[in-house]
């Protein structure tokens, strides 16, 4: 039964876009060419077209594209966990009463939202906005700050939406650690700082990988975050699939980005996979 | 390696003039309104196997966490060989700790978990290899040691941890319940090993443990504790035999106690009459207390004979009963024997004599207790 689902809401689809990005660009409904023609009755003819995969290849535009979102996606994801570790590790320390009502400010956000939440971004960061008018008044800047359609403000909004896939997986981590491992570690001779680096961060180290994945895959295929955020110079792979499929109308182009982005996503995806699998299999 | 054991060992604490190694100078310790330890004074001398015992909740925890530096007194100070460690961080202080859990790193190997403490002191590597080499072999795991804990069987983790808590040496070693995880039998196997352990290498320990049999077979001496104060020091034989109140007296093994009031108070003996005994008390020790005070007389049962016939002389000492319940556990017997006055007394028996054949005393079966002069112990409190 599970495996019903599996083909119909994942392997189908797949396939069909995998099967449009072999087939030649034509004018018409629908926009490509189809894979199979019959020619007699007994007879078909089927044309796989690998030259939308060159052309991703060949023209620079795509390989920066593909270049970008993953450097983007990484430095993001470091920052999700420079930020989200510290947050994880109070919410884990406080008291228990605490820690659920901590645990639902963080997820709060999800309730409302997500294009409207980037949207408001724009109303904070833009010249005109929350952040200038303040800086303004109170008289230190004289010009407004450009914050919009940087890069600053991509970063800033793939941390902020996804700072929550970053701590939860942490404080996960973190929460089963037990504390009496750090006061062994202090009483043979070993100082707070060490102790965190060789006893707190490997066996969280689970909680890091997942979060860190669950932060990276997404945000190497985002896509309303630059649109909005961005300036036309930090192209994303989000954005160049979303223009070949609607500005240029080239179905088997954008099918072919969208089935390029699954393999290089694949070896993150694998990590994923692998630690979550270790995580169960150590679960007693 | 060794030297030849003494015949007898040593007794630091009853020299005059000696030092102890770690004192523990009136520490108190509250946590808001609730005071855990209270103005607890002690003297532990080098060498020796010093056990806290005491039920769950009576702050032997909290003062062992004290002495590793795990919580800060309220006041009072602890000192050890002749320094004030109070301020000291833990990872400063020459006291190493075996926990309850062994809290052995689950992400290192054995021989890593050991070596930890030898590399924070930045030890050269042939050295840690050597003194982990040599550490293993003292407690049996050198084929182990690529091994992770989660490997490991619960009598090996607890040999690791105490490896690892041993190899740096330290002035002092403090156990948490070191042997509360491990069934009967390797309980008691390990309970010489850990002596041996300690004679050979001559640490000081302080063990705290609510299991009396394991404080009465490791201990040097016992400090018996109760609602945060140390209620009695001594040695397994001073604690069982010459209780100092009705608690200790109580906690430690089995005790009848009765109340009584003393009719007769001379130096080398006194005299007490219990209502509850139906008879009278003569005990072979003297006692500070008022005339007719209230005292009370602990008992031990393995110190009561019982028998069909009456002893040759009544009077003190001996009384008649019922027996209502026997216990037989193979290497004694326990009788419950019921007195006139409706109280019921505790006897144990050795069963020198196998089962079949012997014409054992059995149920609802009349019978005489009696006693030495020796045996009673007299306690005020």
């Amino acid at each position: 039964m599970p495996y019903l689902w599996l083909l119909l809401f994942f392997a189908v689809p797949f396939l069909i876009v995998l099967k449009i990005s072999v087939s030649g660009m034509r004018l018409g409904m629908p926009p490509y060419e189809p894979l199979i023609t019959w020619i007699t009755s007994q007879a078909m003819d089927i044309k796989i077209n690998l030259a939308n995969y060159a052309f991703l290849w060949e023209d620079a535009l795509y390989r920066n594209a593909y270049g970008n979102s993953i450097l983007t996606a990484a430095v993001s994801t470091i920052l999700c966990l420079l930020i989200g570790y510290p947050m994880a590790y109070g919410i884990a320390r406080t008291r228990p009463s605490w820690r659920n009502l901590l645990l639902l400010m963080v997820m709060l956000p999800f309730w409302t939202s997500f294009l409207l939440r980037v949207y408001a971004w724009i109303g904070i960061l833009k010249n005109n906005g929350l952040i200038n008018n303040l800086l303004m008044s109170i008289g230190i800047i004289d010009e407004p700050i450009v914050m919009l359609q940087t890069d600053f403000a991509v970063y800033l909004g793939i941390v902020y939406s996804y700072l929550p896939f970053m701590v939860l997986p942490l404080y996960t981590a973190i929460e089963k650690l037990d504390l009496s491992l750090l006061e062994a570690a202090a009483d043979l001779g070993c100082r707070p700082m060490k102790a965190f680096f060789t006893i707190t961060v490997p066996l969280t180290w689970g909680g890091i990988v997942a979060g860190s994945m669950l932060v990276f895959i997404p945000a190497v295929g985002e896509f309303v975050i630059p649109a909005l955020l961005g300036g036309p110079d930090s192209l994303m792979i989000g954005r160049v699939l979303w223009e070949e499929f609607f500005n240029n109308r080239d179905w088997p182009v954008a099918s072919a980005v969208a089935i390029a982005m699954l393999l290089v996503l694949v070896v993150p995806i694998m990590i994923l996979q692998h630690v979550q699998g270790r995580q169960l299999g150590t679960h007693r | 390696m060794t030297n030849a054991r003494p015949a007898q060992r040593s007794e630091p604490w009853k020299e005059p003039g000696a030092v102890p190694y770690v004192r523990l100078d009136k520490l108190t310790k509250k946590f808001g309104d609730f005071v855990a330890v209270d103005d607890v004074s002690l003297q532990i001398f080098r060498g020796e196997i010093f056990c806290l015992l005491g039920g769950s909740g009576c702050g032997k925890t909290t003062l062992l966490r004290m002495m590793a530096g795990f919580e800060q007194p309220t006041s009072g100070s602890i000192w050890i060989d002749g320094v004030d460690v109070t301020a000291i961080p833990p990872y400063e202080r020459p006291v190493n700790m075996m926990f309850q859990s062994y809290a052995l790193f689950p992400h290192m190997s054995v021989e890593q978990n050991v070596a930890f403490g030898l590399r924070q002191d930045r030890v050269p590597g042939r050295e840690i290899a050597e003194r982990v080499g040599e550490m293993l072999d003292l407690v049996h795991m050198r084929q182990f040691a690529g091994r992770k804990p989660h490997q490991l069987s619960g009598g090996q983790r607890q040999r690791v941890a105490l490896a690892r808590s041993l190899v740096k040496r330290p002035k002092l070693l403090l156990l948490d319940e070191p042997l509360a995880a491990l069934d009967k039998k390797l309980r008691q196997y390990t309970q010489f090993e850990l002596i041996n352990i300690q004679e050979t290498l001559g640490v000081t320990f302080v063990v705290v443990t609510h299991d009396q049999e394991e404080a009465m077979t490791l201990a040097s001496r016992i400090g018996v504790m109760n609602h945060g104060e140390i209620v009695q020091v001594g040695t397994p034989t001073d604690i069982y035999e010459y209780p100092g109140s009705r608690f200790v007296a109580d906690f430690i093994g089995s005790v009848n106690m009765f109340e009584g009031h003393l009719i007769e108070d001379e130096p080398d003996y006194v005299r007490v009459a219990s209502a509850e005994l139906g008879g009278v008390f003569h005990v072979g020790h003297g006692v500070s207390a008022a005339p007719n005070a209230t005292v009370w007389v602990a008992l031990r049962p393995e110190k009561i004979r019982i028998s069909r016939e009456p002893p040759d002389s009544k009077g003190d000492n001996c009384v008649a009963g019922v027996v209502s319940e026997i216990a037989y556990l193979g290497d004694q017997s326990i009788y419950l024997v019921r007195l006139e006055g409706g109280r019921q007394v505790r006897v144990t028996q050795p069963n020198t004599l196998r089962h079949t054949g012997v014409d054992r005393i059995s149920w609802d079966e009349p019978v005489w207790l009696s006693w030495d002069s020796s045996s009673p112990v007299v306690v005020t409190q």
